[in-house]
C-alpha cells in the first residue's frame, strides 16, 4: 500500500538540503496550512453539490444541470458570486463581535479537519490525545454561533443560536461517550493508532454489540452536532428565516455555509476513523486473493469512499424526516440516548475486562 | 522559535485580560475572556502538554465560556447593558486586592528558583495521567478526583432544587 510519508519525506529533505532549520520549518508550516485550505475549500465545493444533487433527486427534480456538464461547475460559479458579494454592515450591531463570529466558527472547523488521519502516512496533527482533541476543538464552534446570534440584533437569530447551542452541548455528551466507548475497546485514543489497530478488522466488526450500537449513537448525535436536517431547528428556515446567519452577507455567510458542509465531513470522518477502520483497506480472514485485491486501492480513496457513503446516509436522513420538535429534541439526547450510552459503555467494559473480543 | 510563539502568547494573554476588565460591554468581555483561554491553551501546547491544553479548550472555551454567554443572553435581554460606574469605596477596595494580588505574585515568582530537573521534555501519555489521576498511592490523585466529585453531584442537586423550587 502506498504511502504517503515518502512524498512528505521527500519535500522535507528537498527543503533541508538549501534551506536551514527553521526556515524549513517555516516553508513546511505555510505550506501545510495552503494545502489544509485548499482540501477545505473543495471538499467544501463537492459536497455543496452533492447536496444539492442528491436533495434533488430524493424530491424527483433534477437539481443543478446548467453550469458545465451535469452541472459540476455550478458550486464554483456560487463560490465566484459569493466571493465578489458585499459585506453588508447592519445598524446597530456590536461591529466586533458580528465580524468575530464567523471566524471562530470557521477556525474550529479547520483545525478539527486538520486532525484527521486522510490516508497512510497523511496524518497532519496525531496527538497522543487525538479523538479528544477533535472533540475539544470542534466545542469552539458553540460560541461562534451564539455570538452570532447575539450579535445580529434580530431575535430570529437568537433563538436559532440559543436552540443551536442548547442543541449541540446536550448532543456532543453523546458523541463524547461514543468516543470513550471506542477509546476503552482500543486503548488508546490518538487516531493514527486507532487506525493501526484496525488492521485485522474494524472495530464495528471487531467491537462486537457495544460498537454497533456506539456508532448507531455517534451517527445520530453528530447528525444532530453539525445542525443538519432532521436537527436544523437552529435555522428551521420555515420560522426563523435563516436562524443565527439570517443577517450575514457575502463571505461571512459563506464562512458559515462552509463551516456547515464540512463539519459534516469531519463528524463523516471521524465515524470512518473510529469504526470503520480509517484508511484501512476492507480484509476478509481467510480470502487472501481477495485481501490483495483491496491492497491496490490507494488509502485515500478508502476514506474518503467511506466518509461519503456516511456523508450519503446522512444527507439520506435529512431529506426523509421531519424536522423535530425542540422538546422532542433534548428528550432523545437526555433521555434515550444518554442512559443508552452509558449502559453502552459499561457494557463495552466488561467486553474489554473479561476478554469476549477476539 | 519557540521563544517567538512564547511572547507572541504572553502579550495575547497580557493585551485580552487587561481588555477583559476595561471593555464596558460584558459580552465582549467574555470574548476576550475567550481569548485569554485560548492562549494559556497555546501555552500548554507548547509545552508538549496536549492532554491539558485540550483539557483547557474544552473545559474553559467549550464549557465555562458557552455558560456564561448563556447566562448572559438569558438574563439580561440586551445583553449589552453598558457597566455603571463604580462607587469610590468599591474602586479603593478593588485597587487595594489587585495590588496585594500583584505584590503577593511578584514576591513568590522571584523567590521561586523553579528547578528544571523536574521537567522532562517530549509528549506525555495519556497513560500515565490516567494512573496519575485515578491511584492510590504516593503523587497519585485518587482522593481529590472522588472529592470534586462529590462536590459536582451537591452542585448538580442544589441546581435542581433551586430550579425546581416553583413546582
Amino acid at each position: 500500500m502506498f504511502d504517503f510519508s515518502v512524498i512528505t519525506g521527500w519535500v522535507d529533505r528537498m527543503l533541508r538540503s538549501f534551506l536551514p532549520e527553521e526556515a524549513t520549518v517555516l516553508v513546511e508550516f505555510v505550506m501545510i496550512g495552503v494545502a489544509i485550505l485548499l482540501g477545505y475549500a473543495v471538499i467544501a465545493l463537492v459536497l455543496i453539490y452533492t447536496e444539492r444533487r442528491v436533495c434533488a433527486f430524493f424530491q424527483c427534480r433534477v437539481g443543478p444541470n446548467r453550469v458545465g456538464p451535469w452541472g459540476l461547475t455550478q458550486s464554483f460559479a456560487d463560490m465566484i458570486k459569493m466571493l465578489t458579494k458585499e459585506l453588508i454592515t447592519i445598524n446597530n450591531v456590536d461591529r466586533f463581535l458580528f465580524n468575530l463570529a464567523p471566524f471562530i466558527v470557521i477556525i474550529a472547523s479547520v483545525i478539527s479537519f486538520s486532525c484527521l488521519p486522510f490516508a497512510k502516512g497523511l496524518e497532519l496533527i496525531d496527538f497522543n490525545v487525538g479523538a479528544f482533541f477533535v472533540m475539544a476543538v470542534s466545542s469552539m464552534g458553540i460560541v461562534g454561533i451564539l455570538l452570532a446570534g447575539w450579535s445580529s440584533n434580530n431575535k430570529y437569530s437568537l433563538i436559532g443560536a440559543m436552540r443551536s447551542g442548547a442543541q449541540m452541548i446536550s448532543y456532543e455528551l453523546s458523541i463524547g461517550m461514543s468516543i470513550l466507548t471506542i477509546i476503552v475497546f482500543t486503548d488508546t485514543a490518538q487516531l493514527s493508532l486507532i487506525v493501526a489497530n484496525q488492521a485485522d478488522g474494524w472495530f464495528i466488526f471487531k467491537g462486537h454489540v457495544p460498537a454497533f450500537i456506539a456508532f448507531m449513537i455517534y451517527l445520530i448525535a453528530g447528525t444532530a452536532e453539525t445542525n443538519r436536517g432532521p436537527f436544523d431547528l437552529p435555522e428551521a428556515d420555515s420560522e426563523l428565516t435563516a436562524g443565527y446567519h439570517t443577517e450575514y452577507s457575502g463571505m461571512h455567510f459563506g464562512f458559515f455555509y462552509l463551516a456547515e458542509y464540512l463539519n459534516m465531513f469531519i463528524v463523516a470522518g471521524m465515524a470512518t476513523t473510529l469504526f470503520l477502520g480509517g484508511w484501512m483497506p476492507l480484509y476478509i480472514p481467510g480470502w487472501d486473493g481477495f485481501n490483495r485485491a483491496m491492497d491496490f486501492i490507494p488509502s485515500l480513496f478508502w476514506f474518503l469512499g467511506k466518509t461519503g457513503v456516511l456523508i450519503f446516509i446522512m444527507m439520506w436522513f435529512k431529506w426523509t424526516f421531519p424536522r423535530l420538535r425542540i422538546d422532542q429534541l433534548l428528550t432523545l439526547e437526555w433521555k434515550y440516548l444518554l442512559p443508552i450510552n452509558l449502559v453502552n459503555m459499561f457494557v463495552m467494559v466488561m467486553v474489554v475486562v473479561f476478554e469476549w473480543h477476539w | 522559535m519557540e521563544l517567538v510563539v512564547f511572547c507572541i502568547l504572553a502579550a495575547a494573554i497580557v493585551v485580552f485580560s487587561v481588555l477583559t476588565v476595561t471593555t464596558q460591554r460584558i459580552l465582549r468581555s467574555a470574548t476576550y475572556l475567550l481569548f485569554v483561554l485560548f492562549a494559556t491553551a497555546g501555552i500548554y501546547f507548547e509545552l508538549n502538554y496536549a492532554f491539558l491544553g485540550a483539557v483547557q479548550l474544552t473545559v474553559y472555551a467549550g464549557g465555562i465560556i458557552v455558560l456564561y454567554v448563556f447566562s448572559i443572553l438569558l438574563t439580561s435581554p440586551d445583553g449589552d447593558k453598558l457597566a455603571t460606574k463604580l462607587p469610590k469605596s468599591k474602586f479603593f477596595a478593588g485597587l487595594v486586592a489587585a495590588v496585594a494580588g500583584a505584590v503577593l505574585c511578584i514576591f513568590i515568582t522571584l523567590s521561586h528558583t523553579f528547578p528544571v530537573t523536574h521537567f522532562t521534555p517530549g509528549e506525555l501519555g495519556m497513560k500515565q495521567i490516567g494512573f496519575a489521576l485515578l491511584g492510590t498511592e504516593k503523587y497519585q490523585y485518587m482522593l481529590p478526583f472522588e472529592a470534586i466529585s462529590v462536590l459536582l453531584l451537591a452542585c448538580i442537586i442544589g441546581g435542581i432544587m433551586i430550579a425546581r423550587k416553583r413546582g
